[in-house]
């Protein structure tokens, strides 16, 4: 289910007072940051952010496609690199 | 065969039912053109009068996404995601469920039919 209208869009405030600050500062840096739960606000298109996986930082460029979604949305916390090969995969797990 | 927006022809049913072969209008929809234009929804399809058909046409063409414009509307919204690379985007482009399914079983909807994996069973044969 969605998010009640009257709350407004949900944005970390540790993140918005780093956005104002690189607004105020004209900084076109990328914003780091761990709030991947924030909503993508139409203001922030055109800016970097590097949103945080888990391990790493994803460096995220804001598009006018993307407001609306979170930043999560775009730093994956997965990675698949397939599954193992059948057969050596046996092997090397069998107990000799 | 009468025929409605082009080229949809719904068969010898009831007007709502009809209505219903139509892409983007369901039962509730088949009811609202029924009631706007006053057509009795019991009436067969086949024995719907020109006027009345071209007023269905006309009606949906001016109040509904139908048919081509809805399916190219879906299209573009699963393309925007695919583009801009969210998760939902990256599922899309994998074929894998979008709403957060699981995927350890079952999932043969988005994933097609099952590949079997050689020795996926000895696998567990050994624990």
């Amino acid at each position: 289910m969605g998010r009640s209208v009257r709350k407004g869009p949900w944005i970390d405030p540790r993140l918005q007072r780093k956005v104002d600050k690189a607004r105020r500062a004209n900084n076109r840096l990328p914003i780091q940051t761990w709030a991947r739960a924030s909503t993508i606000l139409p203001e922030y298109v055109g800016m970097t952010f590097l949103v945080h996986n888990g391990r790493q930082f994803a460096k995220v460029l804001v598009t006018e496609d993307m407001v609306g979604h979170k930043l999560g949305e775009f730093a994956p916390t997965r990675i698949f690199r397939g599954h193992t090969k059948a057969k050596t995969a046996l092997e090397g797990a069998a107990p000799a | 065969m009468p025929r409605v927006i082009g080229v949809e022809i719904p068969g010898n049913k009831r007007t709502v039912v009809s209505l219903r072969y139509l892409y983007g209008v369901g039962d509730t929809r088949a009811q609202e053109i029924c009631r706007a234009l006053s057509i009795n929804p019991e009436k067969r399809a086949k024995d719907l009068t020109d006027e009345e058909l071209g007023a269905i046409g006309a009606y949906v063409e001016r109040n509904l996404v139908a048919e081509g414009a809805l399916r190219r509307q879906i299209a573009q919204n699963i393309n925007r995601l695919r583009e801009i690379g969210c998760y939902r985007g990256l599922r899309h482009r994998r074929g894998l469920p979008v709403r957060g399914q699981r995927t350890r079983t079952n999932a043969r909807t988005r994933k097609g039919p099952r590949k079997t994996v050689a020795g996926k069973k000895s696998v567990k044969a050994m624990k």
